[in-house]
């Protein structure tokens, strides 16, 4: 994948270069909003991450607007050291497809840049999602493993499907708050491990192989094995 | 002197003042004065009205008679009489000859006789008589004219009097106003440089100006007690981050120095991190504490319904509870609307739930329950935990209170802080009592104006999955 990445601080910067490249994508630098809004103009990408506040005039904002003006519709995860939920609104607002609070976790960033472009990919509406052995029916919101039928409540099936939607990528637990239970704020106690052990003990168990791998420090991932 | 407010104030003073002497003197002059003239007028008409009487009864015979006699009963010798006739050859009177200037009937002049040797002021008027005779009466007015000068005199000395008590009051009047206004600005003063205990002192005299100060000190008092919460966050944010910070920096530096192995040395570096977290989630916790007590989430407001709202959080946290052992029972009503911040709302009960989980015993029974009640909404969550001892209670709200029971579990004690902060952004109360055994945490809301507050249900229908289900222990209606 091309990722831009525009973003001042230069440790931050490294930090999130060198993840980046190790996760296999190609990415490109800005440290300055004019030259982040001219190659993220010239060139494509499929991802940009877009810090909020920049030297040179122009700010993160202003550098979105300006791309959303111009009917470029290429993701963009912002980050920004503002975490209040009006910050994170006017974020959202002027075009941003996620927000991201720093300080963040590498994981975290990752998983929500890779989602992002599988966002863009998947367009056109699905009837059914398929990963490995497991099948999830969106119409009839029936779910079968193998030859076996699956019983889930509603919650369970909205987890399953949000998992299966980002089948091969690591998903947070943040993401899954975001995602399936539209929370914006971290509980303290693990209310998520919870629920996807919980659907382990119904997709996974019965079955030799997993589906559901717990990834460390960063969360979970549906693949088939 | 336009700058200066207590001169523009006194100058006011001094105008008012003056203008309203002035015209004190004005009418006293009138009426002293004016009052003399308007006699001396009054008496010559009636003098002559009885002349132009006796005139009509007697003619020019019986005139000169009466003015004889009038002239000799004249005790201040001040009455001035001539009759002429038409070719203007004196008849009688004691004036001697018709004075010129009178030229007019039925006007008074003034004029200047010499009488006896002596030059003095004379009111006259003319009246004319049928057969072409000209009647003349008048009188001196020397003393009364000297006495109006007199009074004039002492009048306008009176003026400058008045002139001069008018700036003294002035000057007393803008030095009262300096003082009481430099008494505010010493204060400000005083508080800009950094001293926040001067107040401004009170005359005791219950006026404006006591109340002015007292609203200023009130508005004093409210700064300081603010200053001194937030030196009091300010301190324990030092202690409460201090600590994670410096074990996470202890133990970068002591993996730099000694660990032997990278195993070891990704370990620490870590746990560090994690230490790191922890620090992140304490600011994040402070700022959105702070950001609920400025009030500016009061712009999100929207219609809640806190019916779904609780449900899915019984859902959500009806799992974890099973996972600890307990049972979660929710009692909420179909709907319950309220006017407030939907984000807020779930953190706060999120939070409050989180607690009620850390706290309770293995097998014990949590209560999440929401119930109209006289235009509000109230939201309960009780534990069967160990509760918070009385005295504790005032204070578990307070950021970074951490009671007894709490010292050996996880947190930082800004939970209650932030459901706190919450209820009084929807302009509602959080009380904790004891729910013998353990806390009971009730959240009082205002209720949406008009808002209908709908009726209890069995089972909610917005949650029949988890309702039914049998898989979670006992989220059941009561």
């Amino acid at each position: 994948m091309r990722i831009l990445l525009v973003e001042d601080d230069p440790t931050v910067a490294g930090f999130v270069l060198k993840g980046l490249r190790e996760a296999g994508h190609v990415v490109e630098h800005a440290d300055n909003g004019r030259d982040g809004l001219f190659m993220a103009a010239s060139e494509v990408f499929d991802t940009i991450i877009l810090d909020r506040m920049l030297p040179g005039g122009i700010d993160g904002i202003r550098l979105l607007e300006t791309l959303r003006s111009q009917n470029n519709s290429t993701p963009v995860l912002l980050l920004s050291a503002l975490a209040q939920v009006d910050e994170r609104v006017a974020g959202l607002k002027a075009g941003g497809d996620d927000y991201l609070t720093k300080p963040f976790a590498f994981s975290e960033l990752l998983a929500r840049v890779e989602a992002l472009t599988r966002r863009g990919k998947s367009d056109g509406p699905q009837t059914k999602l398929v990963v490995g052995d497991l099948e999830m029916d969106l119409l009839s919101r029936s779910v079968r493993r193998a030859t076996q039928k699956i019983d889930l409540q509603p919650r369970e099936f909205r987890l399953l499907e949000y998992l299966m939607r980002h089948a091969g990528q690591v998903v947070t637990r943040t993401m899954l708050l975001e995602g399936v239970w539209d929370y914006h704020f971290d509980p303290q106690t693990n209310v998520i491990d919870v629920h996807v052990s919980r659907l382990r003990q119904k997709i996974d168990k019965p079955f030799t192989s997993p589906l559901i791998h717990t990834i460390r420090n960063a969360g979970y991932m549906l693949r088939p094995e | 002197m336009i700058r200066s407010a207590s001169l523009r104030f006194a100058a006011l003073f001094g105008i008012v003042f003056a203008l309203s002497a002035m015209a004190l003197v004005g009418f006293l002059w009138y009426s002293t004065a004016g009052l003399l003239d308007r006699q001396v007028e009054a008496a010559i008409a009636a003098d002559a009205q009885g002349l132009v009487e006796r005139w009509s009864e007697g003619g020019i015979p019986a005139l000169l008679l009466t003015i004889q006699e009038r002239i000799n009963e004249n005790v201040d010798d001040d009455a001035i009489y001539e009759v002429i006739d038409p070719f203007g050859s004196t008849v009688g009177g004691n004036m001697g000859r018709w004075p010129p200037a009178v030229t007019q009937a039925g006007m008074f002049y003034e004029l200047t006789v010499v009488q006896a040797d002596t030059r003095s002021l004379a009111e006259v008027r003319r009246y004319d008589l049928p057969g072409g005779f000209h009647l003349l009466v008048g009188r001196d007015v020397k003393g009364r004219v000297e006495l109006r000068h007199l009074l004039t005199n002492a009048l306008l000395s009176s003026i400058l009097v008045i002139a001069g008590l008018g700036a003294v009051g002035a000057y007393v009047i803008r030095n009262v106003f300096k003082r009481m206004v430099a008494e505010v600005s010493a204060t400000a003063d005083a508080i800009s440089g950094g001293d926040l205990t001067p107040r401004v002192r009170r005359s005791g005299r219950g006026d404006e100006f006591d109340r002015m100060a007292e609203s200023i000190n009130t508005m004093l008092e409210r700064i300081a007690r603010l200053m001194d919460g937030v030196r009091q966050v300010s301190n324990a944010i030092a202690h409460d981050l201090r600590t994670p910070i410096t074990r996470a920096r202890a133990r970068l530096e002591d993996a730099a120095a000694h660990a032997q192995s990278e195993t070891e040395l990704r370990a620490a570096v870590e746990r560090a991190v994690s230490d790191l977290d922890g620090v992140t989630a304490v600011f994040q916790a402070l700022m959105r504490i702070a950001e609920i007590e400025v009030g500016a989430r009061r712009s999100a407001f929207a219609d809640v319904d806190l019916g779904p709202l609780l449900a899915d959080l019984a859902e959500l946290y009806g799992a974890v509870a099973e996972d600890h052992g307990l049972r979660l029972h929710l009692s909420v009503p179909d709907t319950l609307s309220i006017l407030g911040d939907r984000d807020m709302l779930q953190q706060a009960i999120s939070n409050l739930l989180d607690n009620a989980i850390k706290f309770s015993p293995r097998g014990g029974t949590i209560r999440l329950e929401a119930a109209p009640s006289d235009r509000h909404a109230r939201i309960s969550v009780a534990d069967e935990g160990p509760g918070i001892p009385e005295p504790d209670r005032g204070r578990a709200t307070e950021r970074f209170f951490r009671g007894e029971q709490a010292r050996n579990t996880p947190g930082y004690g800004l939970g209650l802080a932030l459901v706190q902060a919450v209820a009084a952004l929807h302009e509602g109360t959080l009380v904790l009592a004891d729910a013998k055994p353990g806390l009971l945490a009730t959240i009082t809301l205002p209720a949406m104006k008009g808002g209908a507050l709908g009726g209890h249900m069995n089972i909610p229908s917005s949650a029949p999955h988890w309702a039914e289900s049998g898989t979670m222990a006992d989220v059941n209606q009561r």
